[in-house]
């Protein structure tokens, strides 16, 4: 294991290869940890699904490329008209029904709803992990750091993505009706607001940001029916150490944790990979329980 | 709500008892026919697997009955397997084979698919004395437990990558360096089939005096081993070992493409299952060592199938939805030939005698051939090693089964 850890300094340049495949993948974590905090935060339903959100994406990618026979990346719009639509379908079927009721309701609900997810995947498409190819090739950086062209791409496609978003909070009308909702549901009704149409957006929002990023990851890593624990743990994870509301916090911790799986994984084996996410979301905890027990004094 | 209950539950009784009642009091030989049964996974997880298994044993008794069937003490008897499915679950699978042995009376069983699923029948078996030819369950540790009953003709799964090792070694030999010298990395998923695996290249790598520069344990829900590979760039090692289930092979086969990994040698389990060529090309695959319990092209045969190549095109005349053959079918027809050896050989169908001739047997068949060690597991096959090469799967190891040269070094595929 030291020895490991010697290696990075033995060879430095194997940092920066660590460190450019933890951010590019840290971009795509970033997306759906930014839908969890938006549903979080505007209708406060923690949304369990969320990583088989991305798993759905990526099997919409793996149908466009398998079945269709054309370049995954199309997938892209068609993973996210599909996802708003299923995305809508849910909160008319489940969540509308447990808004407002209390913290054990909703997280139930979303688990159960990621149990079903998972096995109809698995119903469909079969325990076998699938990928989807994109086609595009590898670039040495620095003559000496193997760079994957769609992990740029990715990163890309997930910052304009982000951006997108952002510009649509502030500006359009929706986005607006959003924000008044998330400040103050009763307020918004008050002047006018149909919340209820603005929650089934803001959740159909949230599935159609993860079943783009489930595309991504389709063309970087493989997919699997049962994968979709890995990025729900990952987006909460994210969302907690940012905190809720905190849009530059989520892609810094987002960016960070990319970072930090591939150091886990390099130092202790790739086993540890994920373990290092866990392990980070019960500090986090520990450090935000300390914060807000001095927040508390203060107050008093 | 008590009331209701109680209801259910005698309903159950009654239902049970009537169950037990239509089952046969002895089923071991029914006339003319000799009764074997076997719990097999046809739904669940295991499922397809558990159909090859099934189908490979069909197509046996098939044979065999058309040949004219088993002859003991003069007379030929037909054979006949009862399933039952057990849904890929150890729990399902005991209880059926308790039900096989006390309500059908079978006397004689067929193994089910997978390591799991056997370690859960096997006490079962044994505890009733029945014999039992199992054909897909290859942990090591199903023959360390001191059991009388339990034979396995296939090899077990710390032979299923040594064969790579000892290649390494050759190939150092006639590079003019020793084998000492071979630096090699292991990436091993941590779980009970692929640890077996990794205690058998230990072995060999120790036999050769080989130095592990990697030794990486993956998890079950494996979706990336890049930082695996960046180490593995970093220290350069002469063979690369990988084994993690389908998702292995498909995660490892992905990355070594994606990061150019240049390893002269890699060996990787379950190429065949995740499909590998399928999924990303015969050019960013070639050179990568499988290995495999039974391949077409070899050249073993018997008396009831042929060659293992006639073997191959009876099968995909049989079930005409198959393009490829896999090993699990060939062997689970291979448990039914074991089978019809040892009635004959034991001329009479008593438990114990027949085991006995079980455990006696010597036999080639076009499977390969197939002895028994004390412990129960086969002795008389080796594992197959064969390298992706233009596309398609050639044995190269070991050489007196290869059917073409090794290709070495392996180039880092470009794309």
């Amino acid at each position: 294991m030291l020895s490991n850890f010697q290696l990075l300094f033995d060879f430095p340049v194997l940092n920066i290869e660590l460190l450019l495949n933890g951010l590019m993948i840290g971009g795509i974590f970033a997306l759906a940890a930014y839908g969890l905090a938006l549903v979080w935060g505007v209708m406060n339903v923690k949304n369990l699904a969320q990583g088989d959100f991305v798993i759905m994406g990526g099997y919409i990618a793996f149908v466009v490329y398998k079945e269709l026979g054309i370049n995954p990346l199309w997938a892209l719009p068609v993973a996210g008209i599909v996802m708003f639509g299923f995305g809508w379908l849910l909160y008319g079927l489940v969540i509308r029904w447990v808004i407002g009721r209390d913290l054990f309701t909703s997280l139930l609900a979303t688990f159960g709803m990621a149990i079903v997810i998972q096995q109809l995947l698995n119903l469909i498409f079969g325990p076998d992990v699938q990928t989807a190819d994109s086609g595009l090739g590898t670039q040495l950086f620095l003559d000496s750091v193997p760079v994957q062209e769609i992990r740029v791409l990715s990163l890309a496609i997930a910052g304009i993505l982000a951006l997108m978003v952002i510009l649509f909070m502030k500006n359009s009308r929706m986005g607006q009706a959003i924000r008044a909702t998330a400040q103050d549901p009763r307020a918004a009704k008050i002047m006018g607001i149909d919340t209820d149409r603005v929650y089934a957006f803001t959740y159909s929002l949230n599935a159609a940001i993860c079943g783009v990023a489930g595309v991504l990851i389709s063309m970087i890593w493989v997919i699997q029916p049962f994968y979709g624990i890995g990025h729900s743990i990952r987006s909460f994870v994210i969302v907690v150490a940012a905190g809720l509301g905190n849009l530059p916090g989520v892609i810094i911790s987002a960016l960070g944790l990319g970072a930090l799986e591939q150091y886990g994984g390099f130092g202790f084996g790739t086993e540890f990979q994920q373990a290092i996410v866990v392990g980070l979301l019960i500090l986090v905890l520990i450090v935000r329980q300390i914060m807000q027990a001095r927040h508390r004094q203060v107050v008093q | 709500m008590k009331y209701i209950s109680k209801f259910a539950g005698l309903a159950l009784g009654v239902a049970a008892l009537s169950l037990a009642a239509a089952a046969p009091a002895s089923a071991k030989v029914e006339g003319d026919t000799i009764i074997l049964g076997s719990a097999i996974s046809l739904t669940g997880k295991y499922s397809t697997n558990g159909v090859h298994a099934q189908n490979g044993y069909e197509l046996a008794v098939k044979k065999i009955n058309e040949m004219g069937g088993v002859k003991v003490g003069g007379k030929s008897y037909k054979l006949k397997v009862v399933y039952y499915d057990d849904e890929s679950t150890p729990a399902r699978g005991a209880q059926l084979a308790e039900r096989l042995i006390k309500q059908d009376g079978v006397k004689y069983m067929l193994g089910p698919y997978s390591s799991g699923m056997t370690k859960a029948i096997a006490p079962v078996s044994e505890k009733y004395r029945i014999p039992m030819v199992e054909a897909e369950g290859a942990s090591r540790s199903l023959f360390t437990q001191g059991y009388k009953y339990l034979f396995a003709v296939l090899s077990t799964s710390e032979q299923y990558l040594a064969s790579a090792i000892g290649l390494a070694a050759e190939i150092a030999e006639k590079n003019g360096k020793k084998p000492s010298e071979v630096k090699v990395a292991l990436a091993f998923e941590n779980d009970p089939f692929s640890q077996d695996v990794r205690a058998g290249v230990l072995d060999d790598a120790k036999k050769y005096n080989m130095k592990i520069v990697i030794d990486d344990k993956l998890p079950r829900d494996l979706s990336d081993m890049s930082t695996t590979l960046t180490k593995v760039r970093a220290v350069k090692p002469d063979l690369l070992v990988v084994s993690g289930h389908s998702k292995g092979a498909a995660t490892a086969a992905r990355q070594l493409k994606d990061m150019q990994i240049d390893v002269p040698m890699v060996a990787i389990t379950h190429c065949e299952a995740a499909d590998i060529i399928g999924k990303y090309g015969a050019e960013s695959t070639e050179g990568i060592l499988c290995p495999t319990q039974w391949a077409e092209t070899l050249s073993y045969k018997d008396s009831y199938f042929g060659t293992a190549a006639e073997f191959d095109a009876l099968f995909k005349r049989t079930y005409p939805n198959y393009n490829t053959v896999p090993y699990q079918a060939a062997q689970a027809s291979a448990a039914v030939l074991v089978w019809k050896e040892a009635f004959e050989r034991a001329n009479s169908f008593d438990g114990d005698k027949v085991r006995d001739a079980i455990a006696a047997t010597d036999m080639q068949t076009f499977y390969g051939g197939i002895k028994f060690a004390a412990e129960g597991n086969n002795i008389a096959k080796p594992m197959v090693l064969r390298q992706i090469q233009d596309g398609g799967y050639n044995v190269v190891a070991p050489s007196k089964w290869a059917s073409s040269e090794v290709r070495w070094p392996r180039k880092a595929p470009m794309n």
